[in-house]
């Protein structure tokens, strides 16, 4: 038998290392559009965000030599995409989700239209931590080598879910999504924290985005995103806006996501592009079984236009 | 002391009081408020009375900052204060009780008083805050969960939060606008004895809007009374007689008097009966238990219990908006699904609480809006495929002018309409015709005073014509003066009834509250 063959063990290591590859611009997404959906507004731009932000890390990053400032400027571009929305939406009779479908569109356009040079070179790429060395099989040790971006995402959901409950920019942001009335009557401006969340929502899914140009595929290409942004809104709602479940929900997604590539290494030929489908399905399955026609959604943010 | 809220409590004696000079509201050609002067010394229990649109809000708006007044003055401790907005109002110690809870639902109790003060730090220390919320809460007299979700506290319990809101952030004079609206007779008798004797031992001043002449009589020591924008009348509470304070709140305006009540008659048929009902609560997590009711006609069933018993899922039921887990509804001796042809076939009308949203589309016209029960039928009876406008508009003009709904043509928009003529106009539309059952949910709620009287002669008129009515209501009065049984309606069960006349206010407030 071969030294390196570990035969059916291929297929859950596959899942484990494609649930970390795959999820992690997820939850950078679907992190960023909790933080904005709890302040009572959805933007459904970031997938328009999310690939602007991939374009603009790897152009910087070709340019300038290093991904981490490739990764900072995406995170300004996609503040300045959530900027622009929230601005558009604090005027009177402007509503959020269609500016969020136009700031997509504008997204996408504007970063082909950008990219259009950077197809060609190639950027450094962002850095791994191999946590596999242990192991002798190659398959474990590149399984285990993990990016850093999904490290600083998993500190960061349970950060957000500290910061939830005890920080004061965390109550201010629960407070106006849960009832603009209140808010006013605070003296918050329900807007300008509407306004700040949006920016921050905006620049963690650039840094999705510059996962997916700067680690996984690695290169910058129209095809880049396959609907990351449009499905972490579903996320968030799926993780009824807690910031852990979003991780949770992340890695669950990428995990079934996984599972098509999975069973292709391991020599399955038949059938297992109908697994490609499996976050789909599996997400409807989540969301039809944890749904009820006789009682709202909970934990929804009174402010939210969903729930309106 | 290092001292994170704005001050620490109002302390004894520390009672603020203030003062409006002249103080006039206009909203371009509209004066909303016409040379209002009130004085409110500190320590005393102010009482602000009016009908809907008589400036209450106005001026007290005007007072915490939302308006600027056109003219006028305020003073606060003698001095004169500009205040520009709710935050300026704060800094002099005035604080405001909303009508409708400003409190954040999700948040628990805790959240929401450290939240709302004006100093936060950036990260919360959560042990510290709660042993000193603890201590401020054992100098309150009132006791409140407050660990527990706002969602979850009861309307009297969210009530008295409201009020330990403004006094944990340091206000000593506070705004309580209609504050006992949601609350149980009982809830509201404890709460505002508990504010009285805050403002006996002189650590707050009180001025209290209010519809409720037994509440002013009660705990008020003076009151002011706006009717059209001026002040119409003010004194100590025990020189007016509530008659004379009524008659300067309406001035002389004919209310519309109630038919004398026709005895019920002995063979009166059963019109609606449920029995062994059950349905899912609005959370799913609780279920509506109505074992058996039954209503006759030429009566009125009243409804009674605090909001959130379970009345608009009851309501939901009968109005076939909500499926039935069990059990079955009977109208007319036969079974009963709220179909379009059931309630047409039965004569079963509806007039829901907030009928803007609930019986009307806001953006259609007033005459289309009249016409919803029978657009769709011929003078004949038989369906009708095309629309005849002009029959509508003739019909439309006809109950206009019937039922004094004010309106600027039958073209306008419903929603254009004030409250009072949307809900004049939707009367019309469910009370035209015969009518064998008519439910009706909160007819009053916000309404003024002529408003009120001409729907609850509207309503008893169909009664003594021989209607079953069933009345759900919040407010006990009005239960008590229109009913002839009242069944008490508490966590989605009938856990009592009693005949209206010689109803013992106390018991039906207990069982409200769930003693029962």
């Amino acid at each position: 038998m071969d030294e390196t063959n570990i035969g059916l063990w291929g297929v859950p290591l596959a899942i484990l290392a494609g649930a970390i590859r795959v999820s992690t611009p997820f939850i950078f997404v679907s992190l960023g559009e909790a933080i904005t959906e709890r302040s009572g507004r959805i933007n459904l731009g970031l997938e328009g965000t999310l690939v602007f932000g991939a374009m603009t890390a790897y152009a910087v990053a070709v340019l300038t030599g290093s991904p981490w400032l490739g990764v900072l400027a995406a995170m300004a571009a996609g503040a300045v995409f959530g900027l622009i929305h929230g601005f558009i939406c604090r005027f009177p009779r402007v509503n959020d989700i269609a500016i969020g479908i136009a700031m997509m569109q504008f997204g996408l356009g504007f970063a082909f239209f950008l990219g259009k040079p950077f197809i060609q070179p190639s950027a450094p790429k962002l850095p791994s931590i191999p946590l596999g060395n242990w192991s002798s099989y190659p398959q474990v040790q590149a399984a285990l080598n993990i990016n850093v971006l999904f490290f600083i995402g998993f500190a960061l959901s349970l950060f957000l879910f500290w910061a939830f409950r005890n920080t004061r920019p965390g109550l201010i942001l629960r407070v106006v999504g849960d009832s603009t009335d209140a808010a006013r009557a605070m003296g918050i401006n329900p807007d300008r924290v509407r306004l700040l969340a949006t920016a921050l929502g905006g620049s963690l899914a650039a840094v999705g985005g510059a996962y997916l140009s700067l680690y996984y595929p690695g290169s910058w290409n129209e095809g880049i995103s396959s609907g990351q942004g449009l499905m972490a809104v579903a996320l968030v709602i799926f993780a009824r806006w807690n910031p852990i479940h979003c991780f949770l929900a992340a890695l669950l997604f990428g995990g079934t996501g996984a599972l098509g590539p999975a069973l292709k290494s391991v020599g399955v030929t038949q059938g297992y592009y109908l697994f490609y489908a499996a976050p789909y399905v599996l997400t409807l399955a989540i969301l039809i079984a944890t749904s009820s026609p006789h009682r709202a959604l909970s934990g929804a943010p009174g402010a939210l236009s969903l729930t309106k | 002391m290092s001292i994170v809220r704005d001050t620490p409590l109002p302390e004894r004696g520390r009672a603020a009081s203030i003062e409006t000079l002249g103080m006039t509201m206009r909203f371009g050609a509209f004066t909303a408020l016409d040379d209002v002067s009130i004085s409110v010394p500190a320590g005393s229990f102010h009482a602000l009375l009016g009908e809907n649109g008589a400036g209450k809000s106005t001026l007290v708006k005007c007072i915490m900052g939302f308006y600027h007044a056109t003219s006028g003055s305020l003073s606060v401790d003698g001095r004169e204060v500009a205040i520009a907005s709710p935050r300026d109002a704060a800094t002099h110690r005035l604080g405001m009780v909303y009508q409708h809870f400003t409190l954040v639902p999700s948040l628990t109790g805790a959240e929401n008083l450290v939240i709302s003060r004006a100093e936060v730090p950036a990260v919360i220390n959560w042990a510290k805050e709660r042993r000193e919320l603890a201590e401020f809460m054992e100098r309150m007299p009132f006791r409140i969960p407050l660990d527990r979700p706002v969602s979850e506290l009861a309307a009297g319990e969210k009530q008295k939060l409201e009020i330990v809101k403004q006094l944990y952030l340091g206000r000593s004079f506070l705004i309580l606008d209609e504050p006992t609206s949601v609350l149980t007779p009982a809830e509201a008798d404890e709460m505002l004895g508990l504010v009285r004797g805050m403002t006996e031992s002189g650590g707050l001043t009180v001025l209290m809007i209010s519809h409720k002449f037994h509440e002013i009589t009660k705990f008020a020591d003076d009151v002011s009374i706006l009717r059209r924008g001026k002040l119409v009348g003010t004194g100590k509470v025990g020189d007016l007689s509530t008659a004379d304070m009524a008659a300067m709140m309406i001035g002389n305006v004919k209310l519309a008097e109630l038919d004398s009540r026709a005895p019920v008659r002995e063979s009166a048929e059963t019109v609606l009966r449920l029995s062994n009902v059950r349905a899912p609560d609005r959370s799913g997590l609780k279920t509506i238990e109505i074992d058996d009711l039954s209503v006759h006609e030429g009566e009125i069933v009243g409804i009674a219990g605090i909001s959130g018993n379970g009345q608009k899922e009851f309501a939901e039921i009968l109005s076939g908006q909500r499926p039935l887990s069990a059990g079955n509804i009977e109208v007319n001796g036969s079974s009963y699904g709220a179909t379009r042809a059931q309630t047409r076939a039965n004569n079963v009308r509806f007039i829901p609480e907030e009928p803007l949203q609930n019986a009307c589309a806001p953006r259609m016209t007033l005459s289309e809006n009249l016409s919803f029960r029978t657009f769709d039928l011929k003078a004949d009876g038989r369906d009708a495929l095309w629309l005849s406008k002009a029959g509508m508009k003739e019909r439309a003009t006809a109950l206009i002018s019937d039922f004094k709904v004010k309106t600027a043509s039958s073209s306008s928009p419903i929603a254009a309409l004030s409250g009072g003529n949307v809900q004049r106009a939707v009367l019309a539309r469910e009370l035209t015709g015969d009518v064998d059952l008519l439910i009706v949910s909160n007819p009053c709620f916000g309404l003024d005073f002529s408003a009120v009287a001409e729907i609850r002669a509207r309503i008893m008129k169909a009664r003594n014509a021989g209607t079953a009515v069933l009345l759900l209501s919040e407010d006990l009065d009005e239960l008590l003066e229109m009913s002839d049984r009242i069944i008490v309606i508490s966590e989605g069960r009938l856990v009592y009834e009693t005949p209206a006349r010689g109803a013992d206010i106390g018991v039906i407030g207990a069982h409200m509250a769930g003693h029962h």
